[in-house]
């Protein structure tokens, strides 16, 4: 892949496609940071689609643990093994259980590892990654053999800003911060998912949107796919472009709490249904 | 060092960019990553030195007063590298062209230059490169792409070197500026970081089942039992709200600091109480601060030990008298025989930590209406910026690292 514009299925803006251009290049971990809904976990399926390369994806968890991803020595199995005989419980390396890291190391050939929402975990999560992204390689100490990448994976990380990130952690890293996409762009991705809408529901059901989205004291602000499941229903519901004009059907879909849904009934503007 | 003082600018302009990442930015150039092209140099140095979406407002600014005083030659104090410019230059496509000509010719007001391109778009019939009135390209007209022109429209195609300019100078990074007051989400993230340390807080009480096995199978099978600190956040949170009167101006901003007081579910307890100007023997339940739902600040007191830390937000305005003298608070029926800054007192010394969070802008507090008092409360425990940036600071403060 010489350069990275998207796939049909994914719209990425210049400033990011140069930015994965400039990770891969670089052979740096790109970390992806932006709001709810900005298609930061797709941008990882996108990029292992463009190049034609399995995606690996390592969800982590507040429970995650770095050596997690490394490999497990499943001490627990041995001892049953050792009790019950039923295997030779002398080779350990038969007790070791790589992780998404470890996997995405062993790989024949070169994979695309996702490493998704990173401050979920514990705040030293990412430092104790540190050696082991920068050299792509571990060592099992259980069995001393030293783990190295054959083929140096391209690592996509994703962060939701739950927690800041350690600062040797971000050096190391290519950054990319995706901005909510705006009306233009939004157009080309919603025909992407929803085939052919009509214009003017469309322009109707935008300007809804961006308007529900700059509403001050709403909490939890509608994101892209609740505009795609949306703009979907009122497709399927046969709803004309004109009935967008002073009203919200299926706003369900686009007010997650109940209080932004009494918060928009009570200004007025909108008949919700 | 290739054009090294772009990294000490950076530098010196408060953007933390560490030698490592300056190296890295050398490979990519070598690599020709930024091909030669200022839009593209612009993607590449902030990809690779700015890691953090608060940081990139700063950056545009710096990235643009940098370059703007090396390609525009009135101003000279700050000149582009010649190796960079040789590096960023594009070598073709450029007709050799008087600048002083093209400059006076072309420096029009934008709307001017918006009317002339209209008038020329009708006119114009074919295609036009390398001509100095025409749409084209290569050029020193106003209108086009890729030429020479210090204002103008650009019209489609690839950004040459001065229209980056565009691109930068548009794209608003402000509201994630650290030191902005708004959002929920924001303060709710600043908020979280209350949270981070407390894992390490507390003795080792639980079993650790997963190290118990490791620890008993490495012990040759003989037990060998592993304790751990229980991962529950041990921070206790009292949040004062003041209401009213003074603070009405800032009513939005503190109904943020509330929902996102009230949606962060880590804190091992939360009690939220209102006062108005200044906490007295009665604390409120709700912002109106109506005798009925009142509790005495004694009994609060009584249940709050060390564990909990106190956060207050209030603009600290008032006439003095009302923190040196008993009562205050405003249904009147308040008798209250301890003065307001023996009450503050009384509050920050049961709690295990203490600040205040002020809604007034920190330049403003020397100089407006409560300057006595805002100096008078802030020598009694730290006070800071109701802002994002303020209320980080204040978590750290409170966790006791600063």
């Amino acid at each position: 892949m010489e350069n990275f514009s998207g796939t049909s299925e994914y719209i990425a803006s210049e400033g990011l496609s140069r930015t994965v251009d400039i990770a891969l290049a670089l052979k740096k971990p790109l970390l992806i940071k932006g709001e709810p809904g900005t298609g930061k976990t797709m941008l990882a399926d996108a990029v292992s689609k463009a190049m034609g390369k399995k995606l690996i994806i390592w969800n982590i968890k507040s429970t995650t643990k770095a050596q997690d991803g490394l490999y497990i020595y499943d001490t627990v199995q041995r001892l049953y093994d050792s009790q019950f005989g039923e295997n030779d419980v002398k080779d350990i390396g038969r007790y070791i259980k790589y992780g998404k890291l470890g996997e995405s190391f062993l790989s024949s050939e070169r994979v695309v590892l996702l490493i998704d929402e990173i401050d979920k975990a514990d705040i030293e999560f990412p430092n104790d990654l540190l050696w082991e992204l920068d050299k792509m390689e571990f060592f099992v100490n259980e069995t001393k053999t030293q783990i190295r990448a054959k083929h140096r994976p391209v690592v996509i990380i994703t962060s939701n800003a739950e927690k800041e990130l350690p600062d040797a952690f971000l050096r190391r890293c290519i950054f990319y911060y995706i901005d909510f996409p705006d009306k233009k762009m939004m157009e080309e991705i919603v025909r992407v998912h929803c085939g052919n809408v009509d214009e003017f529901l469309l322009h109707q059901a935008l300007d809804t949107f961006y308007h529900l989205r700059e509403v001050k004291d709403i909490q939890k602000k509608p994101a892209t796919s609740e505009l795609i499941d949306w703009i979907r229903a009122l497709q399927i519901g046969g709803i004309r472009p004109k009935e967008l004009d002073d009203a919200i059907p299926y706003s369900g879909l686009l007010l997650k709490k109940e209080e932004d849904f009494r918060f928009i009934q009570k200004k007025g503007n909108y008949g919700l249904f | 060092m290739v054009f090294s003082d772009y990294f000490y600018y950076l530098r010196e302009n408060g953007l933390s960019v560490s030698m490592e990442e300056w190296l890295l930015l050398m490979e990519a150039l070598k690599k020709d990553l930024a091909r030669s092209n200022l839009l593209e140099f612009y993607y590449l140095s902030r990809a690779v030195l700015v890691k953090k979406e608060s940081d990139y407002d700063s950056y545009n600014q710096l990235f643009y007063q940098y370059f703007e005083g090396a390609l525009t030659e009135n101003s000279v104090d700050k000149k582009l590298p010649e190796k960079l410019m040789k590096y960023l230059e594009k070598p073709i496509e450029q007709l050799a062209y008087d600048k002083d000509e093209v400059d006076e010719r072309t420096d029009l007001e934008y709307e001017k230059l918006e009317q002339m391109f209209l008038e020329r778009m009708k006119e114009q019939n074919d295609m036009h490169n390398g001509g100095k009135k025409w749409l084209g390209t290569g050029g020193t007209s106003p209108y086009g792409n890729t030429g020479y022109s210090r204002r103008g429209i650009r019209i489609g195609g690839h950004e040459g070197n001065q229209n980056a300019y565009r691109v930068i100078t548009e794209s608003a990074y402000r509201d994630f500026r650290e030191d902005a007051t708004i959002g929920i989400r924001q303060f709710e993230v600043a908020l979280r970081r209350l949270r981070q340390y407390s894992g390490k807080i507390g003795e080792e009480t639980e079993l650790d089942v997963d190290a118990t096995i490791d620890a008993t199978c490495q012990n040759g099978g003989s037990l060998k039992i592993k304790y751990r600190r229980p991962r529950k956040n041990a921070v206790k949170l009292l949040v004062l709200f003041d209401s009213g009167g003074s603070m009405s101006p800032y009513a939005s901003l503190c109904s943020g600091l509330f929902q996102a007081v009230n949606a962060a579910n880590h804190f091992q307890s939360l009690k939220i109480y209102y006062f108005h100007n200044c906490p007295y023997n009665r604390l409120y339940q709700t912002p109106e601060c109506i005798f009925q739902k009142s509790e005495d600040t004694d009994r609060v007191l009584a249940n709050l030990d060390k564990s909990y830390k106190a956060l207050f937000v209030g603009d600290a305005s008032m006439a003095a008298w009302e923190l040196r003298y008993f009562s205050g608070g405003r249904d009147g029926k308040v008798t209250d025989t301890v003065s307001g800054l023996k009450w503050l007192h009384k509050i920050i010394v049961r709690c295990g930590g203490a600040v205040w969070l002020n809604p007034i802008a920190e330049e403003h507090w020397g100089s407006g209406r409560g300057a006595v008092t805002i100096e008078r409360i802030s020598s009694e425990l730290p006070m800071y910026h109701l802002s994002v940036q303020g209320l980080t600071k204040a978590v750290r403060r409170l966790l006791g690292n600063q």
